[in-house]
């Protein structure tokens, strides 16, 4: 069952990678790389229970959180060029 | 299954490196480097090296992009195609031949009861959990056993953090004197740009 849903998660890695790869705008590669994030993190959790250990999730809470940190930096910087801009100006 | 799931893992990595030498635009290569990182992580857990693999997750996937993005800030987009020089390959391929050359010489370091693993490694795995009272044998050597040592590193990578951050600052400061296209035209190297 775990041996399953990992293959399947590598088979999603792949097309995420292929969509990394191919992507025509910046903003594909973006979210193909936060896929790929999500993607990576519940494997460490499936590869975790296969092998009877799931001591190590944290691990993956570790990397879902920076990877999350790390697409809004650059989707940030993307859209200010400076990663210390305060944002956009206030609401009306 | 463990050992597909490191090969398909690889072959990854080897398809993200073939990417980053393809492409031209720095943006995408940052992303891809973060990619790299992620895939990392999971090669690194699945090989069952957890410490390096949350080292890995905290520097690689977070730290690292940041900071190439901080770098992309004082740079152009775009990766000038330089003109290529043949000498440079070659001497690179032969000096990497003579290191793989001199690599026959070495220990092979795979075969467990040579004298250098035989003679503090018993003892550290005998011991560690007594004298440190750590589980982890690794943690326990390195924060432990050899805790000066990790110190002498740490002083290390924080004295190159304080110098990259002013080397960012120092180029940020010029850039405000000169403005962004003032600085790069003027040379004709700008012409190999695509």
């Amino acid at each position: 069952m775990f041996a399953f849903m990992s293959l399947a998660l590598l088979v999603a890695l792949v097309f995420s990678l292929f969509r990394a790869l191919r992507g025509p705008t910046v903003f594909d590669r973006a979210l193909a790389s936060n896929s790929i994030g999500t993607g990576v993190t519940l494997l460490l959790i499936v590869v975790g229970f296969l092998n009877e250990r799931p001591d190590f999730i944290d691990v993956s809470l570790t990397l879902a959180l920076l990877n999350f940190v790390s697409t809004l930096a650059f989707l940030k910087f993307w859209r200010h060029g400076d990663l210390s801009h305060v944002g956009e100006e206030p609401v009306e | 299954m463990q050992s597909i799931i490191g090969m398909v893992l690889m072959t990854l990595l080897a398809v993200v490196m073939i990417g980053i030498i393809r492409l031209r635009n720095l943006f995408a290569v940052v992303i891809f480097g973060g990619i790299y990182s992620l895939l990392m992580v999971g090669l690194l857990l699945v090989l069952d090296a957890v410490d390096v693999a949350m080292t890995e997750a905290a520097v690689g996937g977070g730290l690292s992009t940041v900071l190439m993005l901080s770098v992309l800030y004082s740079t152009k987009e775009e990766e000038i195609r330089l003109v290529r020089m043949r000498a440079f390959p070659l001497f690179f391929m032969v000096v990497t031949g003579v290191l793989i050359f001199a690599t026959w010489d070495l220990l092979p370091l795979a075969i467990a009861d040579l004298p250098s693993h035989t003679h503090v490694s018993a003892y550290y795995l005998d011991n560690s959990l007594k004298d440190t009272g750590v589980p982890n044998v690794v943690t326990s050597v390195l924060a432990s056993y050899r805790g000066y040592d990790t110190l002498g590193e740490v002083t290390v990578i924080f004295a190159a953090g304080i110098a990259v951050l002013v080397l960012l600052q120092g180029s940020r400061i010029a850039k405000k004197k000169v403005s962004r296209s003032d600085s790069i035209s003027g040379s004709d190297s700008v012409s190999g740009l695509e």
